[in-house]
């Protein structure tokens, strides 16, 4: 009921320019709208805190690399040579000739120049190539929010110019179109992104650095059909409404009407959206990424640090060796909940139906 | 709203701020509304509260219900409405109160804090009493009353009819499940059987043709005036003592609208019950109503029997929405139309609410908020024409 | 009603022939070497020749990769796969259509599991989040159910290894039976006991998983539900906050709500790749990623079929269950 009112008036006061009856309607003033969209943001705690997660990631993989590499000099791919002496003590049971049971111990010490503990120089030590794990991390999440951010914005490109075409055309283009998007919304996502990924991972003119490129692609392929729906559903919307038929009467041509309508109303959504695939797409990266068929090696992603405690490859490093692959996973929960926060944020502020 | 629109600020000529509040002050508003809101909030949760504490007298023992400047106020972000302001009159048993006003006048919002269904924890019930009168002459403090005791009320003894027939009843149950479940949840003893045959006898009463096939239907199935008829008919189901009919014809035809009034008041008489009848439409008023109550931006300015308000209105405001009906006596005249706008409900001023939109505005009306002048013993009105300095000023415009 | 449902149904057929084509184009583009590196063993062992080997890039259509040749393997691939012949795996020697319906069972009952105990779990607590709305727990519960959906698989397995199996022993670490134990053959209660043991982190990783989106699902809409007019209608019955929330808003929640998760029951027979692959697992997905790898083609084209037809059925149930559910579309 409130709310009602207060929208009335808003409407009422924002065109008033003082004349004889608005005494009173000045001794009050209102939020503007789009701080109120801040406001409903920021007035959620969980909005806040995916903000302050998305920028401490955002500073840490893109400020980070430049603090690492003025203070130490470590780069991405730098192989550190720590010696050590990695104690190995073997055991064994077995029963003597007089019946008891008797226990061997075998202790030998060997030489390891990886795997290094964390330490002064290396915060979280070193991997099984001798990579520093921490400045690693950094370029693991650089690639991951860049990899990200580009598919997004091409998947919103692509939705945006063919739903709109399917909108706006209608007829057999719509039915056209539609039915492309229907057929890529019911491709098994994962299956297919590995079987791409590992055809362009065995074609041998491809060097390695391209093959980030291709697997935007692919991403970006298995995601724009949401973006599509959305907009179709917008313009199909925006053509029922009654402003639109208002508008319409007063002949202002269709393509100026859809798009002068269509783009603010459609935006909230669509960065909604975008936010919440932004998360999608970095689990998607480092799933591929872990699986081998991401991010190549040697370049550093969050997927295949993870994939290090795979035990298929033995128990050693998932058992004694979390420095290597926790660090990688609690930022890829961190970076997609940060995303889904803000998104989520976003939506509720956008749309105050849900939040009266 | 487009996105870029969004962040601009708008300046208003002539003020020399922009028309918006600025962060400190809403920070300063939210932080003053939360602790309100907790507070009212922890008294309504308070369990086991004793009966004396909401026990009470009424003033008139003829009447159902009392309203004892009543103030409800919404504590928004942008400041507190005062949707309901101090209002106070009264529903006498078997009588029809109309409540007329302009929407948003706190018409709805005086009826929901009877049934205590003000949208919480925002809507609260800041002072004031609302007395309810019970069939064993029990009298209750409805604002001071536990919710779990209210429900005993709500349904039962006060039954309310909403607006929007078409989204007021439970799209996914049957017309017969819905009825059933008032009788079965107020009615001592009943069975689904008598449940049934009272939601049919129910149907029946309200001129329904098919009562067994309504009482088998959906809702959507029914047409918009049959769905204000399956509501009337769930009201009455328990003989309330008092029905709350909230702009029970708005959303109808016109052919429907005096068809549903006419079987508003016919199951009146037959109950013997009271009504109060929520409306912006005075000739439901003028056909149905014993008293009328004008509300204006969250005030009573003007109460008396329909004869007087109707015969003999007294504030301008009242005597404008006279004038703005159609007669369809005045002919070379167009239709009169109050200029100007409700005011902001927040922030009101201290004068009278009408004073800029008014046509016999005086100095003093800007000043102070007028007085109740008692015309007779049931018609009264808040204006400065009709005493003190106020009367003074225009007698002395009229030498 | 009945036509609707046969332009649906038309719809969908039209859909799977485009997905079909899409996908056959895909696996086309895999090298063909493929085919050589799985039947270089067999051919040196003289088990298969050379003929043999053409035959079958033939038979899948890898021989000839010009457009023509393409259309016209896809078309012979079209025309046995109606007749229920997906073709022969190469890397686990069987026709494909019989290791699906092998390790389609593992999968689905450690989906199925988690499927139940999702709902059992996430409803629940979305109901009560949604009532009380910016609570304590609203925000502890959102926040648990976005940690679910922002987990990726090999991480919340790794840890769940790392702790259950690994640091506190008490439960194991892969695979579905104990490989150094030696049971009876008559003891089927405890080698049931054994692969049941085995699936308690999988199962776990499924669930935790999944419980975040139901949850989220059913607080979204019921907080919808709870802000129409007709719970307003519900109270001024005096009816009771517990009836007006389970008997009246639950109601209405129910139809989204059913219609989302009976659409989600075929692809429980699609198997969790990642997750049957962490723990080794014997599923449909597990056997998919392994295919994939190896590149098996026509194991992954099956596979890849089965899984758009397991969506578009989905698709139809949750229409279907739509229309049972919700009183208003029975007559449109």
């Amino acid at each position: 009921m409130a709310m009602e009112k207060q929208n009335d008036l808003n409407n009422n006061y924002t065109d008033n320019n003082g004349s004889a009856d608005s005494v009173l309607e000045q001794n009050f003033r209102v939020i503007s709208p789009g701080r109120m969209v801040a406001k409903r943001f920021f007035k959620s705690k969980l909005s806040i805190a995916g903000l302050i997660m998305i920028i401490l990631v955002f500073l840490f993989s893109f400020v980070g690399p430049l603090i690492v590499d003025a203070t130490w000099g470590y780069k991405e791919t730098q192989v550190f040579k720590i010696e050590r002496n990695s104690d190995m003590v073997s055991k064994a049971e077995f029963y003597g000739p007089d019946g008891k049971l008797y226990t061997y111990y075998d202790k030998s010490q060997t030489l390891v120049v990886f795997k290094a503990p964390p330490s002064k120089d290396h915060w979280l030590g070193t991997d099984t190539s001798g990579f520093d794990i921490f400045t690693r991390l950094m370029y693991g999440g650089r690639i991951s929010l860049v990899i990200s951010f580009i598919v997004i914005f091409l998947e919103t490109f692509i939705g945006i110019v063919l739903g709109g075409l399917s909108g706006y055309f209608g007829k057999w283009v719509d039915q056209l179109i539609m039915r492309i998007v229907d057929i890529f919304a019911c491709l098994p996502g994962l299956p297919v992104l590995l079987v791409l990924s590992a055809t362009i991972n065995s074609i041998e003119g491809i060097p390695a650095e391209h093959r980030i490129y291709y697997l935007m692609a692919f991403l970006t392929l298995m995601g724009w059909t949401g973006v599509a729906r959305i907009v179709r559903g917008q313009i199909l919307m925006l053509r029922e409404q009654e402003y639109m038929m208002a508008a319409e009467t007063t002949g202002i041509s269709a393509l100026h009407r859809i798009f002068r309508h269509l783009v603010p109303n459609a935006m909230p959504q669509l960065i909604v959206n975008a936010t919440l695939g932004l998360g999608g797409v970095i689990l998607y990266e480092s799933t591929l990424s872990y699986l081998g068929l991401g991010v190549p090696f040697p370049r550093a992603a969050w997927g295949s640090m993870i994939a290090l405690a795979d035990p298929s490859k033995g128990q050693e490093i998932l058992a004694n060796y979390p420095n290597m692959w926790v660090p990688a996973g609690i930022l890829i929960v961190v970076t997609v909940l940060g995303f889904s926060f803000i998104g989520d944020g976003l939506r509720d502020a956008f749309d105050p139906r849900m939040k009266r | 709203m487009g996105l870029i629109d969004i962040f601009k600020r708008k300046k208003i000529e002539g003020v020399d701020d922009t028309m918006y509040l600025t962060l400190r002050e809403e920070r300063r508003i939210s932080k003053e509304n939360n602790k309100i809101i907790r507070k009212f909030e922890r008294e309504k949760n308070r369990k086991n509260v004793p009966e004396e504490e909401y026990l009470t007298q009424m003033r008139d023992p003829s009447n159902v219900v009392e309203f004892e400047d009543l103030h409800t106020y919404f504590f928004t972000d942008v400041g507190t409405v005062k949707s309901v302001n101090g209002v106070s009159f009264d529903i006498p048993q078997g009588k029809i109160v109309g409540v007329v006003g302009e929407s948003g006048c706190g018409k709805s919002v005086t009826s929901l804090s009877l049934m205590q269904l003000v949208q919480a924890p925002q809507g609260q019930i800041v002072k004031g009493s609302i007395r309810y009168q019970d069939s064993n002459g029990k009298c209750y403090e409805i604002t001071k009353m536990p919710k779990d005791k209210m429900l005993k009320i709500r349904g039962k003894d006060i039954a309310m009819i909403f607006q929007e027939p078409m989204t007021s009843l439970n799209p996914v149950f049957k017309i017969g499940e819905q009825m059933d479940e008032v009788v079965l949840l107020h009615v001592e003893g009943s069975t689904p059987e008598s449940a049934k045959a009272r939601s049919i006898e129910m149907l029946k009463l309200v001129g329904i043709a098919m009562p067994e096939k309504v009482y088998n239907s959906y809702p959507h199935e029914l047409s918009g005036g049959m769905r204000q008829r399956v509501m009337i008919a769930m009201a009455l189901s328990c003989d309330p003592r008092l029905i709350i009919a909230d702009e029970p014809t708005t959303a109808l035809d016109v052919t429907i609208q005096a068809q549903i009034l006419e079987l508003l008041r016919d199951v009146k008489n037959r109950i013997n019950g009271s009504i109060m009848l929520i409306t912006h439409d005075l000739g439901v008023i003028a056909e149905m109503a014993d008293y009328v109550v004008v509300m204006y931006a969250g005030r009573i300015i003007e109460k008396g029997t329909v004869r007087e308000i109707f015969h003999d209105p007294k504030h301008p405001y009242t005597i404008g929405l006279m004038r703005s009906k159609p007669t369809g006596e005045t002919r070379d005249n167009r239709l009169y139309s109050i200029k100007g706008q409700v005011p902001n409900p927040i922030n009101m001023p201290d004068h009278c609410y009408f004073y800029n939109r008014c046509d016999k505005a005086m100095n003093v009306c800007s000043r102070d908020y007028p007085d109740m002048v008692d015309f007779s013993s049931t018609h009264c009105a808040a204006c400065h024409l009709y005493y003190g300095e106020g009367l003074q000023e225009q007698n002395k415009g009229k030498e | 009603m009945w036509k609707y449902f046969l332009r649906r149904i038309a719809l969908s057929l039209l859909i799977l022939l485009g997905v079909s084509a899409l996908i056959y184009l895909l696996s086309m583009l895999m090298p063909a070497d493929y085919i050589d590196n799985q039947t270089y063993a067999a051919l040196q062992s003289g088990a298969m020749t050379k003929e043999d080997v053409q035959r079958l890039k033939e038979l899948y259509g890898l021989a000839d990769k010009s457009f023509k040749g393409i259309v016209k393997s896809y078309l012979s691939w079209l025309k046995s796969t109606m007749s229920g012949d997906l073709g022969f795996s190469f890397l686990y020697g069987k026709p494909v259509t019989k290791v699906l319906s092998e390790y389609i069972w593992i999968s689905f009952l450690i989906a199925f599991i988690s499927y139940i105990l999702q709902i059992i779990i996430g409803i629940p607590m979305g109901i009560k989040a949604s009532v009380n709305q910016y609570s304590a727990y609203d925000y502890i519960v959102s926040v648990f159910a976005m940690m679910g959906t922002a987990l990726p698989s090999f991480f919340l397995s790794a840890l769940l290894m790392n702790v259950f199996a690994i640091k506190l022993g008490i439960l194991p670490l892969q695979g579905l039976t104990t490989a150094t134990k030696l049971f009876p053959p008559d003891a089927h209660f405890q080698i049931l006991l054994d692969k049941a043991w085995h699936l308690v982190l999988p199962i776990s990783v499924l669930t935790l998983l999944g419980v975040g989106g139901t949850m989220k699902f059913t607080r979204t809409n019921m907080l919808e539900v709870l802000n129409s007019d007709y719970i307003r209608t519900a109270r001024a019955k005096g009816l009771s906050e517990h009836e007006v929330t389970y008997k009246h808003a639950f109601r209405n929640t129910m139809i989204p709500l059913v219609t989302s998760l009976s659409g989600m029951l075929p692809g429980l027979f699609g198997g969790a790749m990642i997750t049957e692959t962490v723990f080794a697992i014997p599923g449909i997905g597990y056997m998919a990623l392994r295919a994939t790898q190896q590149g098996d083609i026509p194991f992954i084209m099956g596979y890849n079929m089965f899984l758009s037809i397991l969506t578009v059925l989905g698709m139809l149930i949750s229409d279907i269950m739509y229309m049972v559910v919700d009183p208003r579309v029975k007559l449109s």
